[in-house]
């Protein structure tokens, strides 16, 4: 089983991952916390909001002090980011300060809901890949969307199962399924997956990874959450391998309805 | 148009029946309605027949807040760069009829650099810069000039000032401003006029709209409130929530935030005409934030310290700490400037971080970084 899953790595712009759980930073309500999500589920691509980070003082910082780049690959992300502009700067930012230059694209204008605006994340994912940045942007589920940024270069799409926090699942299902379909690149599912059993879903369908935020950082228990978000990805992912039969919506009909032909003459 | 229209329609004796006539029936609806609240429901929450159910707004308000917030609290402090006044606010310390004019100053670019340094040397990355209704002592251009100096330190200023025009506010932006706070004080216009006796301050309807012109210079971030004891707060809370929701809808790109502003230390001359027990203040909040999800909510340190720590998990996500309301409270002044008000909750911002934590949130100083802006933190000419 481990040799399977080590030739099933997840490979995002040539680099490898075992793990297909993504974490995100916010809302954790202490640096333990935080900590024991990331042993819990074993991580390796967590991102973190630059608007929160104190890159100038990463040892004081309550997220990047628990961060171990030999086992983390620290993913700077734009959150907060009205426009391309500001994403763009924030991601040169995060790279001038030592960041390795892979960017999570979050250009949500609009605080309320925080859904991402397609036309901004267009156009700052194709500066920031001229840049020589590895991108992975945050959009709406539209599989349109997701081909034109494929198109200019992105490493992934990361569509949303539904709005950040609100733990709803995948209500974006039948616009994801499309997206997976006509992939090239990997496709995360990011927001809105509240439960281990929302992320199975997700992996079930065939995406690449999930990324999950609220959900861990709201736990009770926060490594046993972890662990459990990381099993219900791997069993997803195993499921989605191994094949699944067709589904059905109703029982089979017990009278053939083409029997007659047989007896035809 | 704007955002008096709409209060039109929403006028006292209507929002005051809703809220005498909200019966249990109506609050239990209103607390299962939790994506699609309407004014109706704000009344119920806001009604006499909530009391009872307080506890479930509680459960309610703080998963909400976790849910759009997390497990954290921003922490920020006021800096207040001028005492002056040319108002006179019958409840306010500053007010012109307080006199005092010995105490009074305007600080200036060495002294704000100082109490920068002091807050910064404390941790805070987020600050709001304060003055008195006073343009001549105080011009925009001159808080435009302070913002530049406090941005210096601060990744995060916001301002609190006298209403402004459009432009006075995209120049406050062009500075480093990110976030605009102005409370109405009342929303009630009768009441309004009664206790703003002076200057441009009379003026309602520009107070009114002052928010919407900062959203639409660019403000990422727009503050209301009302002073709460000025007039019935069930009232003045509904029409609070009110205008958050036309800002919300408005100016789509800023993030509305909300204050608690209650009156407790207020001049001697004044009579706080509606003072709010503590668990109305309480309810007060709930209600906010069961018809606001998405706002920031603020609490300052008129609260007294007890009473602060158990609303953090009601709503609360920002909270100021060791503040102090008078021009160089910091590091330079003590009695011979005069402040605003009282604080209650004198504990340091270091106490303040270590409380939040054992409530089991996280302190978070910095949420807000220059690169946004791509304004260079140098001083302005």
């Amino acid at each position: 089983m481990n040799s399977e899953s080590e030739q099933d790595r997840l490979v995002i712009a040539g680099r490898g991952f075992r793990s297909r759980l993504m974490v995100g930073t916010g809302k954790f309500p202490s640096a333990e916390s935080l900590r024991a999500v990331l042993d819990g589920s074993d991580a390796e691509i967590v991102t973190v909001a630059l608007r929160r980070a104190d890159l100038a003082n990463p040892e004081a910082d309550s997220v990047l002090s628990v961060l171990d780049p030999s086992r983390h690959l620290i993913l700077p992300n734009t959150s907060g980011a009205r426009d391309a502009d500001e994403a763009v700067r924030l991601a040169r930012m995060a790279r001038a300060a030592g960041c390795e230059p892979w960017v999570k694209l979050e250009l949500t204008p609009e605080p309320k809901y925080l859904l991402p605006d397609p036309i901004e994340t267009l156009k700052a994912a194709e500066a920031l890949v001229k840049d020589g940045f590895v991108v992975l942007p945050y959009i709406q589920a539209d599989p349109i969307l997701a081909k034109r940024l494929e198109e200019v270069g992105t490493a992934t799409v990361m569509p949303l199962a539904a709005p950040i926090g609100s733990n709803k699942g995948m209500r974006t299902r039948e616009m994801v399924r499309i997206i997976i379909e006509q992939a090239q690149v990997p496709v995360v599912v990011d927001a809105g997956l509240g439960s281990p059993a929302h992320a199975a879903e997700a992996m079930e369908m065939g995406a690449d990874a999930v990324l999950v935020n609220t959900a861990l950082a709201d736990a009770a228990d926060h490594c046993a959450m972890g662990r459990a978000f990381a099993l219900a990805v791997e069993a997803g992912r195993m499921g989605y391998r191994a094949g699944f039969g067709p589904k059905r919506e109703t029982a089979e009909a017990s009278s053939p309805l083409t029997g007659f032909l047989d007896s035809l003459g | 148009m704007g955002f008096l229209e709409e209060l039109r329609a929403y006028p006292e004796e209507r929002v005051r029946e809703w809220v005498d006539r909200s019966t249990e029936a109506d609050v239990l609806r209103a607390l299962e309605r939790i994506e699609d609240r309407e004014p109706r429901d704000f009344a119920a929450l806001l009604s006499p027949a909530a009391v009872p159910h307080l506890e479930a707004m509680a459960q309610q308000a703080h998963r909400l807040t976790r849910w759009h917030f997390g497990r954290t609290i921003g922490l920020y402090a006021p800096i207040y760069i001028s005492n002056i006044c040319g108002a006179d606010c019958t409840y306010c310390g500053y007010a012109v009829r307080s006199g005092n004019r010995e105490r009074r100053r305007t600080l200036t670019d060495a002294e704000l650099r100082v109490e920068c340094e002091a807050l910064a040397s404390r941790g805070f990355q987020s600050v709001l810069l304060l003055t008195g209704e006073a343009p001549r002592a105080v011009s925009p251009a001159q808080i435009a000039h302070a913002v530049s100096i406090a941005y210096e330190h601060f990744p995060s200023v916001s301002v609190e000032v006298y209403a402004l025009d459009q432009d006075e506010y995209a120049m406050l932006e062009e500075h480093g401003v990110d976030g605009v706070t102005l409370y109405m004080e009342t929303y009630h216009p009768e009441t309004y006029q009664r206790v703003h006796l002076k200057g441009k301050k009379k003026e309602y309807g520009y107070r009114l709209d002052a928010l919407e012109r900062a959203g639409r210079a660019g403000a990422r971030r727009l503050g209301v409130g009302a002073l709460l004891g000025l007039f019935d707060w069930r009232i003045d809370g509904f029409w609070t929530i009110l205008h958050a929701r036309y800002l919300q809808r408005v100016c789509w790109q800023s993030a509305v935030s909300m204050s608690f502003p209650r009156l407790l230390h207020v001049p001697e001359r004044f009579h706080v005409p509606h003072l709010l027990t503590d668990k109305e203040l309480v309810q007060l909040i709930l209600a906010a934030r069961l018809c606001l999800p998405e706002a920031g909510f603020y609490l300052s340190t008129r609260e007294r310290a007890a009473f602060r720590d158990r609303l953090i998990p009601l709503g609360v996500t920002m909270m100021s700490a060791g503040s102090s309301t008078r021009p160089g409270g910091y590091a330079i002044y003590g009695e011979e400037t005069l402040e605003q008000f009282e604080i209650e909750d004198d504990r340091s911002p270091e106490v303040v971080a270590e409380v939040i934590r054992r409530a089991g949130y996280d302190p978070v100083w910095k949420d807000f970084d220059r690169a946004f802006q791509g304004i260079q933190a140098s001083v302005a000419e």
